[in-house]
Order: C-alpha cells, then structure tokens, then sequence
C-alpha cells in the first residue's frame, strides 16, 4: 500500500537546503500554505505544478526576490531568508534567461566574477572554461539577441555556473524551447548536474519533464506539497487521487470497503482495509486481457474507444457502468469484448487531496 | 473597395502639395539666405555668401547662440536629473496619488507656454529672485522635466525586470544594478530624452519671453530683430540652425537603426520636433 506519510524525509545527513513552513500570501490571495521541503546535496529536485501552485513563488523566495510571510529558509546551517538576494550563493537560470541584451555573451558570463572583483586574468581563463563547457566557445562575441533560444539557454547556464553556487534554481528554463531541443536539453541539464555535483531545484509545469530528469520530485497544488518522492515512487505509490491524475494516466476508482472485500461497481477485490469508503488509482498499463491467474481480478469489457500511441494503444473499456482506460501493447489486436484483469496491488489506496480548504 | 493605379494620381497631387506646403517656406529661408539682393526680388540673383560672413562678425547673434546652447543643456541636466527618479518612481513604486501624479505630469508641456511663462514670472518675483539665464534655465528645466519623465518611464515599461534579479542573484547589490544594468538598457531612451529636451529647449519663446533678463536667448534675438524689418542675416543663423537639427536627426536616426528597440522613441522625437 502507499505510503501514508506526507512529510518531507529528512535525510540522515544534514540537508544542503531547508525550507521550513514557509507561507506567502498575495492580497488576499494564499500562495503558498506552510511549505516543508529538503534538498539534499547533490541532489535535483524538481518542484513541479499547474500554473498557480506557487512554484514560481517558492523558487523566488529560495533566491531572494519575493518574501515569505512565515517561515525561514536555512542554506548549509546559515539563514537565507533574512538575506539580500545578492549575498545568496544562489544562482537562478530564468524562465526567458534574462540575459543582459547590452553586453556580449562572454560579458554575461563574466558578470558575477567582474561583480566580485576577480582579476582579469582569472576572469578570462574561467569564463573561457565555463563557454566550453557549454559548447558556446565560438559565440563569445555575439550579443544575445543573436543567437538561439537553445544557445542562449547555455548561457544563462554557464552564466549561473560561474560564481560555482553551492544550489542552481531553474525557472522552467525549457519551457521557451521546442519539443525536440527540449528534450535533448534536458538530457544535457541532467548531466551537467552531475558533472558540477551541485544540488538543482528546477521548477516545471511539465511532469514528463520532471520524470526526466528529477532524483526528487515535490508536487505542488494550490500552494500545498500533495507528495514529494522519487519519480518512481511518486507513479507507482501516489498518495493522492491528484498526484495520481497529474503524473500519468490513471483509473480512480471509487470503492466501498466492507468485511475485507473492496467493491467498485461490478468490480470486487479483497483488501486489508477497515471497513468504509476508500479510492484506488489503477494505471492503464495494469490491466491487461486476461491470462487466467488464480490471483488477478478478471472482469469482462466491452471496447468502446481506441487512441493509437505507436508502442501503447490506449482503450476506453466499458465494463457494466464503469469507464476503464487500458494501455495494451501497440502490436496487440482487440476488438468487441475483451477477457480483462489486474491484480490487487497494483489498486493503490489514495487520499482524497492533501489540499485542505 | 479596390484602389487601382489611376485613381491614386490625385493622391499623389496631394502628397506633393502638403510636402510642397511643409518644406516650401524652409526651401525658400535657405535659397534667400545665399540671395545678393536679400529678402525682396524674384527670381533670387547673385549668389554670395555675404550674409554669413555679416553673421560671423555679428557678436550679438552669437552671443545669443551661446546663451541658447547653454540654456538647453542646463536644461537637459536639470531634466534628466529629476525626470529619470520620477520615472523610475512611477514605474516602480507605490504611492498615493500616483495615478493622478502620471495623469498630470506632461501638464506643464500641454499648458500654453504664457501660462507656464507668467506663473513662473510671479514665483520669481515672489521669491525675490533676479531674472536672468539661470531663471530661463529654470523654467525650460522644470517645465521640461515632464518629457524627461514620460520618455524614460516608457523605456523602463519596455524593460525586462528579470534582468536586474538576474543582476542582484549574481551578486551585484542595488546600485551596481542600476549603474551597470538598468542604466545601459535605458541609454536609448535617456538620449531620445535629452535630443527631445535640447530641441524643445533651443526653439522655446513664451516662458522664455516672461523670464528674460538681459542676456537674450537665440529665438529671442531673432524675434527682437525681426521687429525692425526681415534680414537675410536672420535667414543664414536660420539655416546653420536647420542644418544642425538635421545632422542631429541623421545622427540619431543611424543609432536607432543599430538597436531596434529605440523605434518608437524615434517617431515619437521625429513626430515632436518642428522639422
């Protein structure tokens, strides 16, 4: 079953960052509600939500440029919050990279090291080392509007790098990129995150984007952590029925618990749950026509909608007044009535929401 | 409704007589300033260049060129220093009153010049003070203060803001921001601005004419003289003014042309200016 435990697990070692019961409120209008979150060193963690869930907001009260209401922010046993955004080692890449039209892109590179006063000498060695890595050696000169969205996202890049911070936030720094840039950056993110070792928290709408590419994944909703979990955990074990929705497909299904059997429509499984109402989420992918296992539940479905995926074929199934979604192997070849069955534990018990209102 | 190529000749007619209406009286101010015989005769003879020299030798002209040029840099000085916090003020702060203070800023710029020109007289007078250069410098500063604020307040709208958090989050503080940030990416519209004020500044006559001390400005002078009868003196400083102006416009026009965000500053200056 799931786990039950929402909390953040504080990790044996000390974390590199703690949020800590941050709140932010607009107006009148709740951002962000009493926020708890690690990032271990090393670690990428991605903060994903829908438009509105206060990401945005939490990456900018990590760097600096909003203030929480409540809360602290502790960075490596020093307190971020009551800092000035300038003396946070901190870097951001932003959502349209912001870099500085007025200077070249090997200036916007030296910036932060002109800003701490490096020596020129310095300056020219690390801001070289710092373009090569990001393959954009060869655009020094150029000034930002004249290269591409994916040239100028390297640079935010190595621009952020430079003053070496010991946490990178990135703003949905893809999200400006087409599809298949994007998806070659976010290969390219991953391993630069390794190669530097430095702990990413990169914010996203996206959650292919943040299976991609996150150790962690803190999913937000209406400025409430609904789960935070590695990716795999995160889709196998969602804790809520929106963690479930929100990361994949899936199948809710609404069940009554009684004397250690579920019932769901004309679906009926055994549980160890107390007795009274209780939701399921049930991936597509976890029904399958059926192979006859004694310990699969088998129920019979009527196809009534096909969508073809290339690998996957999504089937709308019909079965008495229950609407399914199966995912079937592309090769497969069904039509009209179907033998189906899942086996129990793949049903995973999810909570309502974990947004209280 | 199809436009064919017949119909627009009338068009055409009225394109060339409005441009013939616009730039026929300056046509002419030019090719009488070279006219032997002055500001009377048609067609102009014998061309000579003995009104400049008359003009170069004409202390008083210069004189007056002198005090105008200086007025219109006290001005832009006066105007950027107080127009660039106001904007920056209206774009960023929060304060009461600031819509109606945005409504009202060009107000001194709409307001007819004798009106600006006479309230100022009574505070001065009021106040004790002498009027002299530094009263009309006063007066051009301050009533042009409101183009300095609009002009730059329209830079900063086009300003991305995620540059100065992306200066602050690699370390600059506030003023280092500003100085190395903020300040560049407005460099268009602050000389838009001053181009603006220093044109506005050189050809302004209605407060100047209430503020007046002794020292006259250039449209003063020219004014002064042309009550005792048109010389083509007048027309030569004219003509040196219109080719200056020119140079000025070509100059800004070039550097526009290397940035593309400065368009609309540009039509707004060239819309602006008399030429």
């Amino acid at each position: 079953m799931a786990p039950a435990d929402q909390q953040p697990q504080p990790s044996a070692t000390t974390p590199l960052l703690s949020i800590r019961n941050i709140a932010k409120s607009f107006g009148k209008t709740s951002v962000l509600r009493d926020i708890s979150l690690d990032v271990a060193a090393g670690e990428f963690l991605t903060i994903l939500g829908e438009s509105g869930s206060g990401k945005t907001t939490l990456l900018r009260i990590i760097a600096g440029f909003e203030s929480a209401d409540f809360g602290e922010v502790w960075m490596a046993g020093e307190r971020l919050d009551t800092m000035p955004p300038y003396k946070r080692r901190v870097n951001t890449v932003f959502q349209h990279y912001a870099l500085f039209p007025h200077l070249t892109v090997f200036e916007n590179v030296a910036y932060g090291l002109q800003i701490a006063g490096r020596a020129k000498s310095e300056i020219e060695q690390r801001v070289t080392e710092a373009l090569a890595r990001v393959k954009m050696s060869s655009f020094a000169a150029a000034r930002p509007a004249n290269i591409s969205g994916g040239q100028q996202q390297r640079v935010a890049l190595a621009r952020a790098l430079i003053n070496q911070p010991k946490l990178l936030l990135l703003d949905e720094p893809l999200s400006a990129l087409d599809a298949n840039l994007r998806r070659q950056m976010q290969i390219e993110l991953k391993s630069m995150q390794r190669e530097v070792g430095i702990s990413f928290v990169f914010v996203t709408h996206d959650q292919d984007e943040a299976m991609v590419m996150s150790d962690r994944i803190a999913l937000l909703r209406m400025g409430q952590l609904e789960q935070v979990a590695t990716p795999r955990e995160i889709y196998r074990y969602p804790a809520t029925a929106y963690a479930a929705q929100f990361i994949g497909h899936t199948n809710l299904l609404r069940a009554e618990v009684k004397s250690g059997l579920a019932r769901s429509h004309s679906l009926s499984w055994s549980t160890s749950l107390p007795d009274g109402p209780a939701l399921f989420s049930l991936r597509p992918e976890d029904i399958r026509p059926a192979s006859g296992a004694a310990s699969a539940v088998s129920f019979r479905g009527r196809v009534k909608q096909r969508v073809f995926h290339g690998a996957t074929e999504l089937l709308q199934v019909e079965s008495g007044d229950l609407l399914l979604t199966i995912r079937i192997a592309g090769k497969e070849q069904t039509a009209g009535e179907l033998q189906l069955e899942f086996f129990t534990q793949d049903a995973v018990l999810v909570r309502e929401s974990a947004v209280r209102t | 409704m199809e436009l064919q190529v017949k119909q627009s000749r009338p068009l055409a007619w009225y394109a060339a007589l409005v441009f013939a209406f616009l730039y026929l009286p300056i046509i002419i101010l030019i090719v009488y300033s070279f006219n032997g015989q002055g500001v009377g005769g048609f067609p102009p003879r014998d061309l000579t260049l003995k009104w400049y020299r008359l003009l170069f030798s004409d202390g008083a002209i210069w004189d007056s060129v002198w005090n105008s040029l200086l007025v219109a840099a006290a001005a832009v000085a006066i105007a950027l220093l107080f127009g660039i916090p106001a904007a920056l003020a209206l774009d960023r702060a929060e304060f009461p009153g600031k819509t109606l203070f945005r409504r009202i800023v060009l107000l001194p710029l709409i307001l007819p010049g004798i009106i600006t020109g006479l309230s100022l007289l009574m505070l001065f007078r009021e106040a004790g003070v002498k009027l002299s250069l530094i009263t009309i410098i006063l007066g051009h500063g301050t009533a042009l203060i409101s183009v300095a604020t609009t002009e730059i307040f329209a830079g900063l709208q086009k300003f991305e803001r995620a540059q100065e958090e992306a200066s602050l989050d690699l370390g600059a503080n506030y003023w280092q921001t500003f100085r190395r940030v903020t300040l560049p990416n407005l460099r268009l519209s602050i000389i838009g601005a001053a181009l603006l004020i220093f044109t506005l500044s050189m050809d302004e006559i209605a407060v100047s004419f209430f503020l007046i001390g002794r020292a006259n400005t250039l449209p003063l002078e020219i004014w002064g003289r042309l009550r005792r009868g048109i010389t083509p003196e007048i027309n030569a400083i004219s003509t040196i003014i219109f080719a200056f102006s020119l140079c000025a416009i070509v100059a800004w026009y070039r550097l526009r042309m290397r940035s593309e965000s400065g368009q609309e500053i540009t039509d707004e200056l060239l819309r602006s200016t008399k030429l």
